[in-house]
């Protein structure tokens, strides 16, 4: 919404041009020659003259041409508080046409369009439609539009955000799994262990947590924090460092790092903790998000299983 | 013809010298095009210098173009024709000298901030407070010596090209100071006083404005005094020049609107500057008739005269480029159009043909004058030729490239798969989009060409003018 002011001020600049081309025209015209001529106005500005030619008719034509196609325009589009009579259909019903809305129609009326198509593909399980490359590349598109952004083009991750490729499921790679997740997001917290830990103690922490992996390690450091684990970490991470699906968990046997893996990073984990948000995609994707999410589910799924 | 040296009543140093300042700004100013649009397509050529990069250099080129090139054209030529059409000298010679030093230091000091990232953000008002200031300052020197000027003529009437730039220095000087109110917090930074869109609004107001009263108003101004004078020949319609004449400056005031399309100003104020830019096409056309209709009974002249080609080409690109502002400026139209290359092609079919070229053969006619020859009588009439051919190609490159550029972007980005989704990336038409920008680079290198051409031909005729000025003196003595 504009003020007052600057809406008195567009709608009487506008209309007052207007307006007074359309009598400037007019006015001009009155007792204007009806043939061309070498008559001219007796003035002479340094040796330049002008001619007292008519306003050439064709040009006096689509000068008001435009005028009229203007004056019509605002009529169907609107000006200031007048709304034009223009509509279109959203949500089913005839409303004034904005730019919102015009968008909104558009999108309903090509969202109706596909409605088939995706009900074709909802009915498929994931298993099945997995084998179909149209849906697949659908799929794709869709992971492109939405989730590149975070899990890279490639689906490869970054680091905070999980590889989709390399069959390691925080929170499980079952369909429905997947679906829960893009439909109702996760929220993965490792809390700060600094402060508990103490230096010595996060220190010989992180050699424990590379050892489970089999990474590099000081064995004796490590063995130093074992009894610390079996008491802070287990509880999320399980006893043999396998993690748990059911809380986003990661299991840190397997070499597979979302924060990285090298002293440093894990390190920064213990002390300060993570935090990981999958957002929830089931208002993000607007129309047809069912549809939207079984084909992005089985794009993903494909990845790990194909 | 008359030379300077027959009307030494009049003030013509400042003429002289904002006319060789425009040569050498165009060339300025053209250059950091060029190598602008080399960077779009390869863009290694930042060197990873920020002061090297697009993003700054971009307004540097705009800023030099349009202000430094454009507005020494425009202060030669008005100050040239208002004192040879009231038949009177400049109302204040210290004013003309003040507006021709302070317009070179506000661009020295725009060539020194805009590199160095101190920008106000706003399109053609990139500049910080201090030198918003200067231009104020000298802006209006500038119109009070031209209005001054008008005010002592000796001419009953004042002509038609006094008009057009009367009506584009008050138009600017009144939005060049509301869009740039702001307040500073240091030197080198401040922020708009407008609130958001209203910000935007009154930015689009003054920045269709630079392009319909700096870039359109003022030169018509100059085509109504060179193209009767070059061509010999009357005005085609004293009754038409009326009529355009207050159509255009009322109906571009808001016409800015349409550079807000499908943006967060309510969607009828858009309507309205589409309205307005739609209406636009017959006051621009009226420029375009009486211009080139001045040319009836004489079109045989175009055959050996290059300055009077100059300048009928550059009326054709006026009368292409305001009719594709308009049909741009229609909502579906520019749903497709906005943000694509074709905005730039369509700014440039203007800025090159248009304003340059008029430009360029105003230039040609009046500096052989200023320094005491002819009109027109420059050292090589042949290198007018080859630079109005180069001109013309490297315009219709320039344009042609950015014309398939941009309907190929705005059709790629408004693709969609059967599924509903997008079928092109964005990058993918960055990709798509390189031949053209080379292309568009090559076409503004042959326009730059001709410029270093017309460089070399005023200094010839220049350097020719003063000897036989020399001679002449010591023939009297």
């Amino acid at each position: 919404m504009l003020s007052t002011f600057w809406q008195v001020w567009i709608v009487v600049i506008v209309l007052g041009s207007i307006i007074g081309c359309g009598v400037l025209i007019q006015y001009t015209s009155r007792g204007q020659r009806k043939e061309e001529t070498d008559q001219t106005t007796g003035h002479d500005y340094d040796g330049i003259q002008e001619l007292d030619n008519p306003l050439p008719r064709w040009w006096v034509m689509m000068f008001w041409a435009t005028i009229v196609f203007g004056v019509a325009y605002l009529g169907v589009y609107g000006l200031g508080n007048f709304n034009g009579l223009l509509t279109v259909e959203v949500d089913g019903e005839q409303v004034t046409w904005t730019s919102g809305n015009q968008w909104k129609a558009e999108v309903q009326a090509f969202e109706k369009t596909i409605e088939p198509l995706y009900a074709e593909y909802s009915a498929t399980p994931v298993t099945e439609l997995v084998n179909n490359e149209e849906a697949l590349l659908s799929g794709q598109r869709l992971f492109k539009s939405n989730c590149s952004v975070c899990h890279g083009s490639n689906a490869k991750g970054a680091q905070g955000f999980p590889n989709l490729t390399d069959s390691d499921w925080l929170y499980g790679g079952s369909p429905e799994q997947i679906k829960h997740t893009l439909a109702m997001g996760r929220q993965g917290a490792m809390p700060a262990w600094g402060g508990v830990l103490g230096e010595e103690g996060t220190a010989n922490m992180t050699q424990y947590v590379r050892s489970l992996s089999g990474l590099k390690h000081d064995a004796d450091a490590a063995a130093a924090a074992a009894p610390q684990y079996q008491m802070l970490c287990m509880a999320c991470h399980g006893a043999e460092g396998k993690g748990n699906q059911l809380v986003g968990a990661p299991n840190l046997t397997d070499d597979v790092w979302l924060y990285g893996g090298s002293t440093k990073q894990i390190e920064f984990t213990l002390k300060h903790g993570r935090n990981g948000k999958m957002p929830a995609h089931q208002e993000i994707l607007g129309n047809n998000a069912d549809a939207k999410i079984h084909l992005l589910t089985t794009y993903v799924y494909s990845l790990s299983n194909k | 013809m008359s030379t300077a040296f027959d009307h030494p009543e009049y003030n013509y140093k400042v003429v002289r010298q904002f006319a060789i300042m425009t040569v050498v700004w165009g060339i300025v100013g053209m250059t950091a095009g060029v190598f602008i649009a080399a960077q779009l397509a390869f863009p290694a050529l930042n060197f990873d210098l920020p002061w090297l990069s697009f993003g700054r250099l971009r307004p540097l080129h705009t800023n030099a173009v349009i202000f430094a090139f454009g507005g020494s054209a425009l202060f030669a030529t008005s100050y040239y024709i208002v004192q040879r059409t009231c038949r009177t000298r400049l109302f204040s010679d210290t004013l003309a000298s003040f507006t021709f030093w302070g317009w070179q230091l506000v661009i020295v000091a725009a060539a020194i901030t805009l590199p160095l990232g101190m920008t106000s953000t706003k399109e053609y008002a990139e500049l910080e407070w201090p030198i918003d200031i200067l231009v104020a300052l000298v802006w209006v020197a500038y119109v009070v010596n031209f209005l001054g000027t008008v005010a002592i003529r000796k001419e009953s009437h004042i002509y038609v090209a006094n008009w057009f730039f009367a009506a584009f220095m008050i138009m600017i000087a009144i939005l060049y100071i509301g869009n740039n109110l702001s307040i500073p917090v240091s030197l080198t930074k401040s922020y708009s006083i407008w609130p958001g869109t209203i910000d935007a609004m009154i930015q689009w107001w003054w920045g269709h404005n630079a392009v319909g009263f700096f870039l359109t108003a003022g030169f018509l101004g100059i085509m109504y005094y060179f193209v009767p004078k070059q061509a010999g020949r009357p005005v085609y319609s004293y009754r038409l020049s009326i009529v355009h004449f207050w159509a255009l400056i009322s109906i571009y005031v808001w016409a800015g609107g349409h550079h807000l399309h499908y943006s967060a100003l309510p969607d009828w104020a858009q309507t309205a500057g589409m309205v307005m830019s739609l209406i636009l096409l017959a006051p621009s056309w009226g420029g375009m008739i009486n211009g080139m209709m001045t040319l009836s009974g004489a079109w045989h002249k175009l055959r050996n005269d290059p300055i009077l080609r100059f300048l009928v080409v550059s009326l054709s690109f006026y009368g292409m480029s305001t009719f594709e502002g308009p049909m741009m400026s229609i909502k579906t139209v520019n749903a497709l159009s906005h943000n694509t290359d074709w905005t730039i092609g369509h700014v440039h079919s203007g800025a090159l043909g248009w304003v340059a070229m008029v430009s360029i053969g105003a230039m040609y006619h009046l500096i052989p004058l200023l320094f005491g020859r002819k009109a027109g009588d420059m050292h090589s009439i042949k290198l007018i030729n080859v630079h109005f051919w180069l001109a013309t190609i490297g315009t219709v490159l320039y344009i042609a490239a950015l014309w398939v550029n941009g309907i190929m972007q705005g059709l790629m980005w408004r693709a969609v798969n059967a599924d509903g989704t997008l079928t092109y990336s964005f990058v993918e038409s960055v990709e798509a989009s390189i031949p053209g920008y080379i292309v568009r680079t090559i076409g503004g290198a042959v326009f730059l060409l001709g410029m270093l051409i017309m460089a070399y031909n005023v200094y010839m005729t220049v350097r020719a003018a003063k000897k036989e000025a020399g001679n002449a003196v010591a023939a009297q003595a």
